[in-house]
C-alpha cells in the first residue's frame, strides 16, 4: 500500500511530530473558527466534506505521531492514553471537539452572560441565566414559607446539630456515648419543638409553612434516625428461626420494597386517615414521616441483613459458648460488628432518602424542588424554570456527591482494615 | 430422667412459642382495629367497601392511551389504560437505559483517558441529582424551549419535533399477523437449529455457523412474506395543517407527547448510570487469569470475549441490573408529577378523586406494583439458579 511511505517510524521522529502536530493544530483552528467566528476556512470544499475536515486533519495528524517507544516521554504518554489506535484517536477528537463546541456556550449562559444584579425579572437583559431569580427567592428556597422573623429558630436548631456532631468527634471516648444517645433520642424532640414552637413563648408555626432545603434535611434526618432501629429489628426478624416472626418480617420488607414511594405517600395522605378513629387528625408532616420511615426501614433491613450475613459463623458460636442469650449475643457481639460493616450501605440508603424527599410534594409539602415549582409559576417570574431547576439540581448534586464520596472512601477504608 | 428431659424440651418450646404468638396476636389486633375504624369511617361517608365501582362509567378523559378509551368506558378500563401507559414508558426506559448504560459502562473502562473521564463524569452528575428534578428539568425547562408548531424542527421531512410533542410516521400494515407469525416461526426454527448445532458439536465436533443462519432466517422469513405472503407496509407521514390564521396542527402519523418524552429521557438517563456501574463491576470482576488462560489455549479475541469473559461477567451484571429495571418501573410512577397518565395519575389520582374509594384504589395500585416486582424477582431467582456455576 502506498500509505506505508507515511508509516511513522523513529528515524524521522521530529519531522513526523512536526507534521502531525501541524495537522492537529489546523484541525483545532478549523473547529474553533467555525464554531465561534463563523468563518469556514475550508469553504471551497463541498459542504459535507468541509464539515468533517477538522476530524480528518486531526485523525491524520494523530496517525502520524503514533510512534511506539519513541523515547519522547510526553509523546509516549499521549499515545498510550489518547491515541493507541485509529478508533481511540477518533474518540479523543470527538470528545475534544464536543467540549470546544458546547462548553463555552454553557459557561456563557452560566457565568459570563448571566445576570446577578437587580431585584426583578426585568433586570435580566443580557440573555444568559437570570440568577436574580434565585437571589430573590433564596430565602424561600431555604426556609420555605416559614415566617422571616422566626427563621433564627431553624438556624439555631441546625447550628446546634452541627456543633453536637462536630463535638462528638473531639470529646474523649467516655462522653462520646452520651452525646450520641443525646443526639439520637433527646435532640430530635428538642429540635422539633424549637422549630414548630407553641410553648415557651415561641410562636406556633404550622408544618404547612415549613419547606425548602431545611425541610429536606428535617425529613431525611428524622426518617434516617427512626428507620434505623426498625430496620435492624426487621433484619433480625428475617433471620430468626421462628417461622411466625420470620414470615412477618419477610412480608413487611417485601411489601414496602415492592411498591414505589409515591404510592406509599398517597397511602399516607388518603388511606391512612381512614384507618384511624373518626375525628383524629394526624399532622401532614407526621404522616409523611411515618410513611417514609416505614418505607426506608425495609431497605435498611436489607442493608443490615447483608452485614449480619457477612459475619463469620464463629462469632455466633463463640458468643453462644460463653452462655450468652439471643439479645445479649446480638447487642454485644453481632450487631456492633455487623453495623460497622454496613456503614457504607447505610450511607447509600441515606443518599437515596435525600434524593426521594422531593416526592413529598404529593401531599402538599414543598421542599427545595417543590419551592422551585411554586416560584416558577409566580406571575412576576414566569419563564425562570431553567434557572430554578439548575440551582436545585446543583444543591442536591453537591450534597449527594459529597456523601457518595464519603461512603466510597469509607468502603475502601473498611475493606483494607479487614 | 425422661420426665426431666421432656420438661426442658417443653420449656424450650414455650420460649419459642411465646414471641410468635405475641407477634401474630399483635398483627391480628392491628388488622381488627384498622378494619373497625375503616368501617365506621366509610359508614359515616355513606360508602361501603367493594369493587363494584370498577364496572361503573368513568366519565373522565385520558390524554394519551394505547387502547380505545373515552369517558364512557369503565373504571376498570381506565385502570388498564394507566397500566399500559406505565408498561409503555418502562419498556422504553429500560430499552434506552440498557443501551446507554452498557455503552457508558464500557467507556468507563476505556484506555482513552478522555473517554473514561467523560463517562465517569456522566455517571457522577446524573446519579447524584434526584430523578424527579431531572424529570422537571426536561419537561418544564428543556422541552418547553422547543419551537412552536409552525417552525418545528424537521427531520428529513418525515418527523417533526415541537413544543407539542414529537410527530413520527405511522406504520400502516396489511396482513400484519402473517408478518408476526413469520417472525415467531423464525425464532422457533432458530431454537431447533441451535439445539441441533450443539448436538452436532458435542457428538461429532462439527461446527455449524449458527449465527449466520439465524440472521438469515430472521431477516429472510419476514422478507419472504412481503414477496409472497401479501404483506405490505406503507407510512403515514404527519402533515402540517392550518386550522386558522395562527393555529397549526400536525395531522396523521403518531404523536409522542412531551410528557412521555421527558419521562423516558429522565428515567433512562438516570437508570443508565446505575447500569453502567453494574457493567463496569461485572467486567472488572472477571479475573485476568481467565482471559490469559483462554488466550493460552488458543482462543481468538472474539472467542475469549464470547465464551469466557461475557458468560462470567453477565453472571455478575444481570442480578443487579434486573433490580435496576425494577427500580425504573417503580420510578415511572413519578409520572404523576408531570401529568403523564400512568397508573398512579389515572387511577390513584383522578379515579380516586371521583369515587373517594381510597382503600380499594390504593390497594389495587399497590398490589399491581407488588405483583410486578414479585414476578420479576421470581424470574430473577430462577435465572440466578440457572446461571449459577454448577459445581461437580
Amino acid at each position: 500500500m502506498n500509505l506505508s511511505i507515511l508509516k511513522s517510524d523513529k528515524k524521522n521522529l521530529n519531522s513526523f511530530i512536526a507534521a502531525g502536530s501541524a495537522l492537529i493544530f489546523i484541525g483545532f483552528i478549523d473547529i474553533i473558527l467555525s464554531s465561534f467566528f463563523s468563518t469556514n476556512i475550508t469553504a471551497f470544499l463541498p459542504n459535507k466534506i468541509s464539515y468533517l475536515t477538522p476530524l480528518l486533519f486531526g485523525l491524520f495528524g494523530l496517525y502520524l505521531i503514533r510512534i511506539e517507544f519513541s523515547g519522547n516521554k510526553l509523546l509516549d504518554k499521549v499515545n498510550t492514553n489518547f491515541n493507541s489506535s485509529n478508533f481511540n484517536a477518533l474518540l479523543t477528537l470527538l470528545v475534544i471537539f464536543a467540549l470546544i463546541k458546547y462548553i463555552p456556550p454553557l459557561l456563557n449562559w452560566f457565568v459570563f452572560d448571566a445576570n446577578f444584579a437587580g431585584n426583578t425579572k426585568e433586570d435580566c437583559t443580557s440573555g444568559g441565566a437570570c440568577w436574580v431569580f434565585v437571589k430573590v427567592w433564596l430565602n424561600r428556597f431555604v426556609y420555605g414559607l416559614y415566617p422571616d422573623t422566626e427563621q433564627w429558630r431553624i438556624n439555631t436548631a441546625f447550628l446546634t446539630l452541627f456543633l453536637l456532631v462536630g463535638a462528638s468527634f473531639f470529646v474523649p471516648q467516655k462522653f462520646k456515648k452520651y452525646i450520641i444517645i443525646f443526639l439520637l433520642f433527646v435532640y430530635p424532640i428538642i429540635g422539633l419543638k424549637l422549630i414548630s414552637g407553641g410553648d415557651f413563648g415561641l410562636k406556633y408555626v404550622e408544618t404547612g409553612a415549613w419547606g425548602g432545603l431545611s425541610l429536606t434535611f428535617i425529613v431525611s434526618a428524622f426518617a434516617l434516625i427512626l428507620c434505623f432501629p426498625i430496620g435492624t429489628i426487621l433484619a433480625l426478624g428475617r433471620r430468626s428461626k421462628l417461622p411466625a416472626i420470620r414470615y412477618t418480617s419477610i412480608g413487611f420488607i417485601e411489601l414496602w420494597r415492592g411498591v414505589p414511594l409515591i404510592t406509599v405517600l398517597f397511602m399516607s395522605a388518603v388511606m391512612f386517615p381512614m384507618f384511624l378513629p373518626d375525628g383524629t387528625y394526624v399532622d401532614k408532616l407526621i404522616r409523611v414521616l411515618i410513611a417514609i420511615t416505614l418505607f426506608e426501614a425495609a431497605y435498611m433491613a436489607e442493608v443490615v441483613r447483608g452485614g449480619l450475613q457477612a459475619l463469620p459463623k464463629g462469632q455466633y458460636e463463640a458468643a453462644k459458648s460463653l452462655g450468652m442469650g439471643y439479645w445479649k449475643m446480638h447487642f454485644l457481639i453481632i450487631l456492633p460488628q455487623a453495623l460497622k460493616l454496613v456503614i457504607p450501605g447505610i450511607a447509600n440508603t441515606f443518599l437515596a432518602l435525600v434524593k426521594d424527599t422531593p416526592l413529598i410534594f404529593v401531599v402538599g409539602l414543598l421542599e427545595l424542588a417543590g419551592m422551585v415549582n411554586l416560584a416558577k409559576t409566580n406571575p412576576k417570574w414566569l419563564g425562570m424554570a431553567m434557572e430554578g431547576y439548575v440551582f436545585a439540581g446543583l444543591v442536591f448534586w453537591v450534597i449527594c456527591y459529597v456523601m457518595s464520596r464519603y461512603s466510597q472512601n469509607l468502603e475502601k477504608k473498611l475493606k483494607t482494615e479487614r | 430422667m425422661n420426665l426431666k428431659n421432656l420438661k426442658l424440651n417443653l420449656s424450650n418450646k414455650n420460649k419459642d412459642l411465646i414471641p410468635q404468638i405475641l407477634t401474630v396476636l399483635f398483627l391480628i389486633l392491628v388488622v381488627i382495629y384498622f378494619t373497625i375504624n375503616a368501617q365506621s369511617n366509610m359508614g359515616n361517608r355513606g360508602i361501603s367497601f367493594g369493587f363494584g365501582f370498577l364496572s361503573q362509567e368513568s366519565s373522565f378523559d385520558i390524554t394519551f392511551s394505547l387502547i380505545d378509551y373515552d369517558g364512557s368506558h369503565t373504571y376498570a378500563r381506565a385502570f388498564l389504560v394507566g397500566l399500559l401507559n406505565t408498561i409503555l414508558v418502562s419498556a422504553i426506559g429500560i430499552f434506552f437505559a440498557t443501551i446507554l448504560g452498557v455503552t457508558i459502562g464500557i467507556a468507563r473502562l476505556s484506555q482513552n483517558y478522555l473517554v473514561a473521564k467523560s463517562a465517569e463524569w456522566y455517571v457522577e452528575i446524573f446519579r447524584n441529582i434526584p430523578l424527579i428534578l431531572q424529570i422537571f428539568f426536561w419537561y418544564f425547562a428543556a422541552l418547553r424551549a422547543l419551537p412552536l408548531t409552525v417552525d418545528s424542527i424537521n427531520f428529513y421531512d418525515i418527523s417533526f419535533l415541537n413544543v407539542k410533542g414529537w410527530y413520527v410516521p405511522k406504520f400502516v400494515w396489511t396482513n400484519f399477523s402473517i408478518f408476526i407469525y413469520s417472525i415467531i416461526f423464525a425464532f422457533i426454527l432458530i431454537y431447533f437449529l441451535s439445539k441441533y448445532a450443539q448436538n452436532q458439536r458435542d457428538k461429532f465436533g462439527k461446527q455449524i455457523p449458527t449465527l449466520y443462519i439465524s440472521i438469515l432466517l430472521i431477516i429472510g422469513l419476514p422478507f419472504l412474506t412481503f414477496l409472497i405472503g401479501g404483506v405490505s407496509l406503507s407510512f403515514e407521514i404527519p402533515e402540517l395543517t392550518q386550522l386558522s390564521k395562527t393555529v397549526y396542527v400536525y395531522r396523521g402519523g403518531v404523536s409522542i407527547i412531551p410528557e412521555l418524552i421527558s419521562l423516558a429521557l429522565a428515567l433512562s438517563m438516570y437508570t443508565a448510570t446505575f447500569i453502567a456501574e453494574n457493567v463496569r463491576a461485572g467486567i472488572l470482576g472477571v479475573s485476568k487469569g481467565q482471559k490469559e488462560a483462554a488466550a493460552s489455549i488458543g482462543l481468538t479475541k472474539g472467542q475469549i470475549l464470547k465464551l469466557v469473559v461475557m458468560p462470567q461477567a453477565l453472571r455478575i451484571i444481570i442480578p443487579p441490573t434486573t433490580n435496576q429495571y425494577l427500580n425504573l418501573t417503580k420510578n415511572s410512577s413519578l409520572a404523576a408529577a408531570i401529568a403523564y397518565p400512568d397508573i398512579v395519575l389515572v387511577f390513584a389520582g383522578t379515579a380516586l378523586m371521583q369515587t373517594g374509594r381510597a382503600i380499594e384504589i390504593i390497594s389495587i395500585t399497590m398490589l399491581t406494583y407488588l405483583s410486578l416486582s414479585l414476578s420479576i424477582s421470581v424470574f430473577m431467582n430462577w435465572y440466578n439458579k440457572k446461571m449459577a456455576i454448577k459445581e461437580k
